[in-house]
């Protein structure tokens, strides 16, 4: 009976306020996939530093004779020579933190670059000397680049050194960007959320004044005079929350699965299992915050 | 029952006091009409004794209780064992006259069983026996103020606070709202009653508590309505 009371109360609320019950679903919606979102990028962007670091090195790319002929400042002093090459070497060996150097001759280069560049235009134009030699080292700890780079750049035969961590770091950086940008806009949608919350449960405090004033006046406790009210803000920020879990597994299906994956092979995309750890937190979350917010807005608008 | 010591009420935002110093003790039982014009400080005195403002100076005690000391959670406590009746109804118009009767106690979690049996209970003490079923717009303002009683009276409180009850009723009307609280009173509930009605106070010679801009000015047992010489 008293659930059933309670009941009607917030299907009564809710109704009476269709269309701001609305509103608050949908921006409780859009707030709550644009947080499940950009948790499941930073995952995605986590998992690919841990795939890609791995697989990361350090090249020392050596002048050739295009280089020196070209006047590249770097390469002022001619192609490499054979004991510039063997020097190098025995200097790599050295370092503790190296771990494993490979030597790509030009034609190599050659052919890891038309192989990239299939469908460039210029993969045509480029010929095998063009290509730079080099010496692909990996380290024990990515971190360590600039010990070598210091080492070897500027000497006699080098072009340059270049870290492929930074290559990949302006990428991640690029996706922690947008990853920032999506939880700046998540949380203005909050914002917009919870100030529709607060104006939803200011007009339904208002419509059933009369209810809650005789409430108060025979000693109804705040708790049950509140208690609808804040399961009507609850229900609707649930609701917003399973459209957004909605809008996630879809994303995840459709945009992932079925598109991404099949196009782009080398990236691992965030699996079921991330997405499925995430909608829960994401009904609590959707259940919780508008329930605070009607709180917050009763004490203000509702007199007990 | 109620005691009043000193008692200033002064609104934010406001110079004039609505009570000044007002001392006064209303025992168990007693049927006290408040009067006074408009703007006297009879409302802030309903107030204050509901715990719906709380006073400035001195002390409101209510049942035993000191209001101002009262935290907010426990003030549901004390208002349970009061009763309202107010000039406008105050009734549910989307409810049936029992249904108005039977929320007040359901608001306070009444068992059931006990609600099914005080709601027509309190209908035929109050009158309204066989209209369990209308709703409030079908009745007439006298009865309307009735279903008010009932509602004041069904979870059988301590004090029964009425401010101008019959201030919108026709005087033969208003008479027999006056009949019910005079019967309410019998029972041994404490009734206070803040009216314009000069005809009922010189009917009924009951005590008489006369404020006027915030100042206790008459204290009169048996008393009426205003100073005949």
């Amino acid at each position: 009976m008293r659930a059933n009371f309670v009941l009607s109360e917030i299907g009564v609320g809710l109704r009476r306020n269709i269309t701001m019950t609305f509103a608050v679903i949908v921006s409780v919606a859009l707030s709550l996939s644009l947080l499940g979102g950009s948790l499941l990028a930073r995952e995605q962007v986590s998992s690919m530093k841990d795939f890609w670091y791995d697989k990361v090195q350090v090249s020392i790319f050596l002048c050739n004779k295009n280089d020196a002929e070209s006047g590249d400042p770097a390469c002022a002093k001619g192609a490499v020579t054979e004991e510039q090459k063997l020097e190098i070497e025995t200097d790599l060996e050295k370092f503790d933190i190296v771990d494993q150097i490979f030597f790509e001759t030009a034609e190599e280069a050659y052919e890891h670059y038309q192989e990239q560049q299939k469908d460039s235009p210029i993969a045509a134009v480029v010929t095998p000397d063009q290509m730079q030699e080099s010496f692909r080292v990996k380290l024990h700890d990515p971190e360590k680049y600039e010990v070598v780079s210091t080492a070897f750049a500027g000497r006699e035969g080098v072009h340059s050194v270049q870290d492929q961590r930074a290559l990949l770091e302006n990428l991640f950086q690029l996706l922690n960007g947008v990853n920032i940008a999506a939880l700046a806009l998540m949380a203005l949608m909050l914002v917009v959320a919870l100030l529709l919350i607060v104006n939803t449960v200011r007009v339904s405090a208002f419509s059933r004044r009369r209810e809650t004033g005789i409430m108060r006046l025979v000693g109804a406790s705040s708790f049950y005079i509140q208690t609808p009210f804040i399961m009507e803000a609850a229900l609707a920020g649930l609701l917003g929350a399973l459209l957004a879990c909605v809008l996630l597994v879809g994303g995840k299906y459709f945009l992932i699965d079925n598109f991404l994956d099949t196009r782009i092979a080398v990236i691992d995309f965030v699996g079921w299992d991330a997405v499925m750890s995430v909608l829960p937190f994401l009904l609590v979350v959707g259940a919780l915050m508008p329930g605070i917010a009607a709180l917050f807005a009763l004490r203000k608008y509702l007199k007990v | 029952m109620i005691r009043f010591d000193s008692v200033s009420k002064v609104y934010p935002r406001t110079n004039a006091p609505a009570l000044r110093e007002v001392s006064l003790e209303i025992e168990r039982g007693e049927f006290v009409f408040l009067v006074g014009s408009s703007g006297s400080g009879k409302s802030t005195f309903l107030r204050l004794v509901l715990r719906e403002e709380r006073c400035t100076h001195g002390t409101v005690h209510v049942l035993g209780k000191d209001l101002g000391q009262l935290s907010n959670w426990k003030v549901p406590q004390v208002r349970r064992q009061l009763g309202c009746v107010f000039q406008d109804f105050r009734l549910l118009p989307n409810k049936t006259v029992a249904e108005n009767v039977a929320f007040a106690m359901e608001v306070i979690r009444r068992p059931r069983a006990e609600i099914r049996k005080r709601v027509p209970w309190v209908l035929d003490l109050v009158g309204l026996g066989g209209k369990e079923d209308r709703m409030p717009g079908e009745l007439s303002g006298g009865e309307q103020q009735r279903v008010a009683v009932a509602r004041a009276f069904v979870n059988q409180p301590k004090l029964l606070i009425a401010d101008e009850p019959t201030g919108n009723l026709d005087p033969q009307t208003s008479v027999g709202i006056m009949k019910l609280l005079d019967r309410i009173n019998r029972t041994g509930t404490t009734v206070i009653m803040a009216t314009h009605d000069a005809q009922i106070v010189d009917q009924m010679r009951k005590r008489v508590i006369e404020l006027d801009k915030g100042r206790l000015v008459r204290d009169q047992h048996r008393g009426v309505y205003g100073y005949q010489n």
